[in-house]
């Protein structure tokens, strides 16, 4: 990832219309959004949103500040400077006959990518990893001539703190759930 | 207790001390309407369009502090209150504004008078709801009021399907209901508050730049307690008049566009702006990149995201205004700035603001003399243009919240139900509406709510048979090509006493005084249509995408932009 892209990630109550709220002041404030993924988070009623701004035509924390301002979004943080990890899924569906077949197949083990659908004119390929690894992919498959693709956009995460496994291990992830439940209560994060 | 939504809501409204209703009737809004003789204390005021609704439910809250509160059907009702809330918003005025739906089972049918009336105001609201039973329509009340009044305030849209009104269901009026994801700050960051103080302390030619921020907070004795304990000259806003009273040896008007010289040369010479509740607007920055470009700016706000957004700061400080400033002025030592006063002073004693001498009825001193009537204790709401500026020019505001403006979306239109809205929120404050032709002209139909409702506004129309402000553009920068502005006017006289407003018409400048003196005699609305000069323009004038340095006095005194002379040293002032 170059320097100029910045990952966001949002804890967004799960309300009618709050994805719409967020697309609207992207495109209101004229943001340049590279790619937006949401699914549900570790908190029931939450959902957790990664976005990847580029930092070279928006200002990342006008769009912080106002994704933090849009009265669903509990936090925001740019994680770009932490040590994260970063994933991005694609499928992948490229026009094979049996000539081909075997040579897409060892271009896909070497890239740690599976097959999941084998079809008598095509491959579907499945291929995780960073936006790099998934355009490298895609890079050598067009000389197969490539179908379809469709891409998921970046999930990322802080890594977690490393120190001596221990006795400390193996908290009740319910109790913690619950906690973090209760601070988003209490604990609201700012905004205006 | 079993109440129907309708019931719900009107309960609701009375526990957020809601007193008053500005709206309008329909199909989707009528099982509330049933309800509403239930409930004498929340008094209705039918207005003649929902843009009244919306714009007089704004000019309540600008003038009373509360939330005001507009009701308006589905579909055009609804759509009819977009410009309203627009307005509200771009100025963060606390309304709250319910509006019909059609029933449940028919949205998203394309139904008669079905409109998406919370995707279209989305980006015009703090927040907005659809309300999908009446069990959750105190909850949703209770969280509206709170949103909109705290933090940068706002307009919040609540919409009400029509057989959610009628809907039975437990009422139960929740204690708090704060959202997880909202909590404003208010206290400012001690290391922050610090660097403001050291600055503030070592600045030789400071400027306060005050908005509405401060009036929203009330922080009055706050902003008079760092401008007297530091000397420092204060400069408001459009929207930050009155902040702090306009009399004040410290007060050198307001700045931007249309402001006084003195105070956008104060801006661009200072060595530190401590811009207090104000948000950087363009209309008072003039050229972004050269505002202010000798200073360190420090700016206080509400909103984190206005931190940063148009100006670069060097210590921003996210917190109540009150709040922070108290907590500064424990650290701002006493300090006098006499030079950089006196300079100030030499710039106001040159390009003064003042009514020009003219033997014809010119605008200017139909405002003063209203402000000599009411010996500046007037509300003044002002339509958008020319009329506007003037009012702000030449009626001195020593009190808070006397000028209701519309700042940020410029709503023409806006003068005449702010003033009904504002007359209502304070029934013993004197109300002037301060209008132009063409404004005045967009919304004059509310004249019949004024009568309906009794509701004392005076008016006075500053007509000059143009689209003033822009005659002026087309003048200045379109070489007279005077398209779409001069402007044919009905009678204004005979239009009022079609309503039973009693009315006169003034067309030399002695008859001025006494019209006014009769418009206040008179208890009741009145309307004063005053034929003034008609291609006098509005000084003095920063022309768009010039610098405030650059700003052009009227052409009778000066011929030249003021930067020249503005640059001399202060002893040759």
């Amino acid at each position: 990832m170059t320097a100029t892209k910045h990952t966001l990630v949002a804890l967004v109550a799960d309300q009618p219309g709050v994805l719409n709220r967020i697309a609207s002041l992207f495109r209101r404030r004229g943001f340049n959004i590279e790619s937006v993924t949401v699914g549900h988070s570790e908190v029931a009623n939450y959902s957790r949103l990664t976005i990847v701004v580029d930092g070279s035509t928006t200002s990342v924390e006008q769009v912080r500040k106002q994704l933090d301002k849009v009265i669903d979004v509990v936090k925001v943080s740019d994680i770009s400077s932490d040590n994260i990890v970063a994933r991005e899924m694609a499928l992948i569906k490229v026009k094979s006959g049996s000539a081909s077949r075997g040579e897409i197949i060892e271009i896909a083990d070497l890239f740690r990518a599976s097959i999941v659908d084998v079809a008598s004119e095509s491959l579907t390929i499945c291929v995780t990893g960073e936006e790099d690894k998934v355009d490298a992919l895609i890079q050598l498959l067009r000389g197969f001539t490539i179908k379809e693709i469709a891409r998921t956009g970046r999930v990322a995460m802080s890594r977690g703190e490393i120190g001596p496994l221990g006795a400390a291990g193996g908290a009740t992830t319910a109790a913690e759930a619950r906690r973090r439940g209760r601070n988003l209560k209490t604990k609201g994060v700012t905004n205006g | 207790m079993k109440l129907s939504g309708a019931q719900i809501l009107c309960e609701s409204l009375q526990k957020e001390g809601a007193e008053v209703i500005f709206g309008f009737p329909g199909g989707s809004v009528l099982p509330l309407y049933d309800v509403l003789p239930q409930y004498p204390k929340l008094r209705h005021i039918l207005v003649r369009h929902e843009q009244g609704a919306a714009h007089a439910a704004d000019g309540y809250a600008r003038a009373t502090g509360k939330v005001g509160v507009c009701v308006a059907t589905s579909g055009p009702g609804a759509t009819n209150l977009v410009t309203g809330i627009a307005n509200a918003c771009l100025d963060s005025v606390p309304v709250v504004a319910i509006t019909g739906q059609v029933a449940r089972p028919f949205i998203g049918k394309d139904a008669f008078q079905e409109v998406d009336i919370t995707g279209i105001t989305l980006p015009i609201t703090k927040y907005n709801y659809q309300v999908h039973s009446a069990g959750k329509i105190a909850a949703t009340i209770k969280e509206a009021f709170y949103l909109a009044r705290t933090g940068r305030p706002g307009p919040i849209l609540i919409d009400v399907p029509r057989d959610v009104f009628a809907e039975p269901a437990d009422f139960q009026y929740p204690t708090e209901h704060v959202p997880p994801g909202y909590r404003p700050i208010l206290q400012g960051h001690p290391t922050q508050i610090k660097k403001a103080a050291k600055l503030i302390n070592e600045a030789k030619q400071p400027v306060i730049l005050a908005g509405r921020g401060v009036q929203i907070s009330g922080a009055y004795d706050e902003l008079k307690a760092l401008a007297e304990t530091a000397q420092i000259p204060v400069i408001t806003t459009l929207l930050g008049i009155g902040c702090f009273p306009g009399s004040h040896a410290l007060s050198y008007g307001w700045a931007g566009m249309h402001g006084m010289a003195y105070a956008n040369l104060a801006i661009n010479d200072t060595d530190l702006l401590i811009a207090v509740g104000m948000r950087f607007d363009d209309r008072v920055t003039g050229n972004v990149n050269a505002f202010a470009s000798k200073a360190r700016v420090i700016h206080i706000d509400i909103d984190p995201a206005e931190i940063g957004k148009n100006v670069p700061v060097d210590v921003p400080i996210v917190g109540d205004i009150g709040t922070v400033l108290r907590a500064l002025n424990k650290q701002v030592s006493s300090a006098r700035h006499l030079e950089w006063l006196r300079q100030l002073d030499g710039w106001r004693g040159k390009y003064p603001n003042e009514v020009r001498d003219s033997s014809s009825l010119i605008p200017q001193y139909v405002v003063n003399q209203i402000y000599q009537a009411t010996r500046g204790e007037a509300i003044i709401a002002t339509g958008v243009g020319q009329n506007q500026m003037w009012a702000a020019q030449h009626y001195t505001f020593d009190k808070p919240n006397a000028l209701v403006t519309s700042g940020g979306l410029g709503t023409m239109g806006f003068g005449l139900p702010a003033a009904l809205g504002v007359k209502v929120g304070c029934p013993d404050r004197t109300v002037w509406c301060i209008d132009g032709d063409g404004s005045f002209q967009m919304t004059l139909h509310e004249l019949a709510t004024l009568v309906q409702d009794r509701i004392a506004v005076k008016i006075a129309i500053l007509n000059n048979g143009y689209l003033g402000m822009v005659r002026q553009w087309q003048e200045l920068f379109y070489k007279k090509n005077y398209v779409a502005t001069p402007l044919s006017c009905p009678d204004f006289v005979k239009i009022a006493e079609a309503y039973c407003i009693p009315a006169l018409r003034v067309e030399y400048r002695e008859e001025v005084k006494p019209a006014i003196e009769q418009a206040m005699a008179h208890d009741g609305p009145f309307l004063i249509d005053f034929h003034v000069e008609p291609e006098e323009n509005v000084y003095p004038m920063v022309a768009p995408g010039a610098s405030l340095a650059e700003v052009m006095v009227a052409p009778e005194r000066h011929h030249k932009k003021v930067s020249d002379s503005a640059k001399l040293p202060v002893s040759n002032i």
